[in-house]
């Protein structure tokens, strides 16, 4: 029922989908990074969409498993091995207790997301199992994992392994799966604050490249490059920020704020970044240069909405498949909430799986 | 009043343009536009995070478009409802404000704990005795709480207090510290770097997540120092 951290590598922690309800104490969202990846790998292993796993930062992680596990990861291009077998991102593997897993250091990007079936076991605190990693709580004992942590796993329902089996030959969407590129565009919504800076500057920012700095970690990322000079150089009452909010500190170098950011800030916002594109954000590491694209705030909702409904189908198609498993009784379970993909939604599309297969 | 995006999965309601003019009653008004938001159970919204001036409402787009929200429209459709929630906040009568809490909070003011007191002491022109009553002998208000977990952002520090930033933050500062930012005071819940002047220590814990609610302060609340002596810091913080 544990993973033994043989190797916690550079930086592991313990994340979920992120902790929402207590912005007004002070507390940060926390959670994975990029929340879309540890959902399609959980959903391979047969686990509610927001199980806890690992978020694994720049790689170098090892862990052994005292019993059989699923394994599924999504996120940067790391090479990962399951004794001589590697196991690429977006593929399910199951593995027997003794077997150890192997990350080795991230290619291109800088992060990825690891299920296991189960999901880890710690203790729920305010509402989620995510680390928060600025404040000590949360996930295992409120910290990044240490060579020889032992993590305790959820309970190992068989029914995973016989449902998994079914869709181990199924692999998540390419994109999905890795979706770190060294330049990429990041596509951003107008900022709360952009009528702060002037024509030129705006223009600068969607005309120019940015160059990640090495100062960057799981509150933001800086950018070194050209200076978003304000005229106005006025002082602005704090409010709310948000994970993707680029902000201008006096210095001039935009920082783009990820998921263990401040709740609240009083540095203009010129631009977010959407909520689809914060999957590459999550990638971007030292030297990777940035181009920013400004898309309608509709856009945005649209491209979520597609992506949502792209993942509906995903997780209709592993439940059809792990229902289509005579052997076991019960498929994965999807969300447990009263999202469309439930039970209910399942039951559903029973007859026309029938008719297909 | 204003309604600007956010991003995608956010708004904030700007309820007020200035905050210092009028800090009291700016605040009155953002708790009461946040008690409103609370009632009014809009679909899709998530949470909210009040600040001196403002209100943001965090949302799930997806929800929204479930709760009929066509897509592209998503922003519109919430702004609409967020607009109707808060349309009487200005009407002061109607609406109840729930009491905000006095919250006495001791503080040794030792020069052991207050790194920066003499250099408060000498930038505003009076002793450092003067500095401590002119601190504790008022009562604050919690404008927000951010920076880290039950940090408190305090409005209503004597003006004679005020004291510009450190240039240089410290990498790390205390547990329980207090310290002046510019016009404001504050508290340091958490080991944690910081920039502002520090003039005394409280023992009271001020975030715990075992807790519910997590932190002792909450936006709205009011706040009195009281000078402790080193004995009574270690009999509390105990």
């Amino acid at each position: 029922m544990t993973a033994i951290v043989t190797r916690a590598g550079f930086l592991t922690s313990v994340q979920e989908l992120g902790r929402t309800g207590f912005r007004q104490f002070g507390i940060s969202t926390s959670g994975a990074l990029d929340p879309f990846a540890l959902r399609v790998a959980n959903l391979l292993v047969g686990n509610d969409e927001g199980a806890a796993g690992l978020e694994i930062t720049l790689g170098g992680l090892h862990l052994r498993f005292d019993d059989e596990r699923m394994i599924a990861w999504c996120g940067g291009e790391f090479d990962v091995q399951i004794g001589s077998r590697a196991l690429p991102a977006g593929h399910v593997a199951h593995l027997k207790a003794g077997d150890e897993l192997k990350f080795g250091r991230a290619q291109i990007g800088c992060r990825c997301w690891v299920a296991i079936s189960g999901g880890i076991d710690v203790p729920v605190v305010l509402g989620s199992r995510s680390t928060d990693l600025r404040a000590n709580f949360g996930g295992f004992e409120g910290r990044a994992l240490r060579d020889g942590d032992q993590l305790l796993l959820g309970e190992f329902r068989r029914s995973q392994t016989a449902a998994t089996a079914g869709i181990s030959s199924w692999t998540a969407p390419h994109d999905w799966a890795r979706p770190a590129t060294r330049n990429p565009i990041l596509r951003f919504a107008r900022g709360a604050d952009s009528n702060r800076f002037n024509a030129s500057t705006l223009q600068r920012l969607t005309m120019e490249v940015f160059a990640v700095s090495p100062d960057s970690d799981r509150m933001g990322v800086r950018f070194d490059g050209s200076e978003m000079k304000r005229e106005d150089e006025t002082d602005l009452i704090s409010e709310a920020v948000a994970p993707g909010t680029i902000q201008v500190p006096p210095s001039g170098k935009p920082i783009l704020l990820l998921g263990d950011c401040q709740t609240i800030g009083g540095y203009p916002k010129i631009a977010h970044v959407i909520t689809v594109d914060l999957a590459v954000a999550a990638q971007l590491r030292a030297g990777d240069h940035v181009r920013f694209f400004e898309v309608p705030l509709a856009d945005a909702h649209r491209l979520l909405s597609e992506r949502e409904r792209d993942l509906e189908r995903f997780r209709i198609g592993i439940s059809l498949l792990a229902s289509d498993d005579s052997s076991c009784s019960h498929g994965p379970v999807g969300r447990s909430d009263n999202e469309s993909g439930g039970a209910e939604g399942r039951r559903a599309t029973g007859p026309w799986l029938q008719e297909t297969s | 009043m204003e309604i600007i995006p956010l991003g995608d999965s956010a708004l904030i309601v700007r309820v007020r343009e200035q905050f210092e003019d009028a800090p009291e009653e700016t605040l009155d008004e953002v708790l009461r536009a946040l008690q409103l938001l609370q009632k009014a159970e809009i679909p899709s919204v998530v949470e909210f995070a009040p600040a001196y001036t403002s209100v943001a409402v965090f949302f799930d787009p997806i929800v929204a478009a479930r709760a009929g929200a066509v897509p592209g429209e998503a922003f519109d459709w919430l702004a609409t409802r967020v607009r109707a929630a808060v349309a009487g906040v200005r009407d002061s009568g109607r609406t109840k404000r729930k009491a905000s809490q006095l919250i006495g909070i001791p503080v040794c003011y030792d020069a052991e704990f207050a790194p920066d007191l003499d250099d408060v002491a000498r930038h505003t022109q009076i002793s450092t005795k003067q500095v401590v009553d002119l601190h504790s002998g008022c009562e604050y208000r919690v404008a927000c709480i951010g920076f880290v977990p039950g940090f408190p952002f305090l409005a209503g520090l004597p003006e004679k207090l005020a004291t510009p930033r450190r240039a240089i933050p410290r990498k790390e500062i205390p547990p329980g510290s207090v310290g002046i930012g510019g016009a404001q005071t504050g508290i340091y819940p958490l080991r944690s770097p910081g920039g502002w002047n520090l003039i005394g220590r409280t023992p009271v814990k001020l975030f715990d997540p075992q807790k519910d609610p997590p932190t002792l302060l909450r936006p709205g609340d009011r706040v009195r120092f009281r000078a402790i002596k080193r004995e009574e810091f270690e009999a509390l913080a105990q």
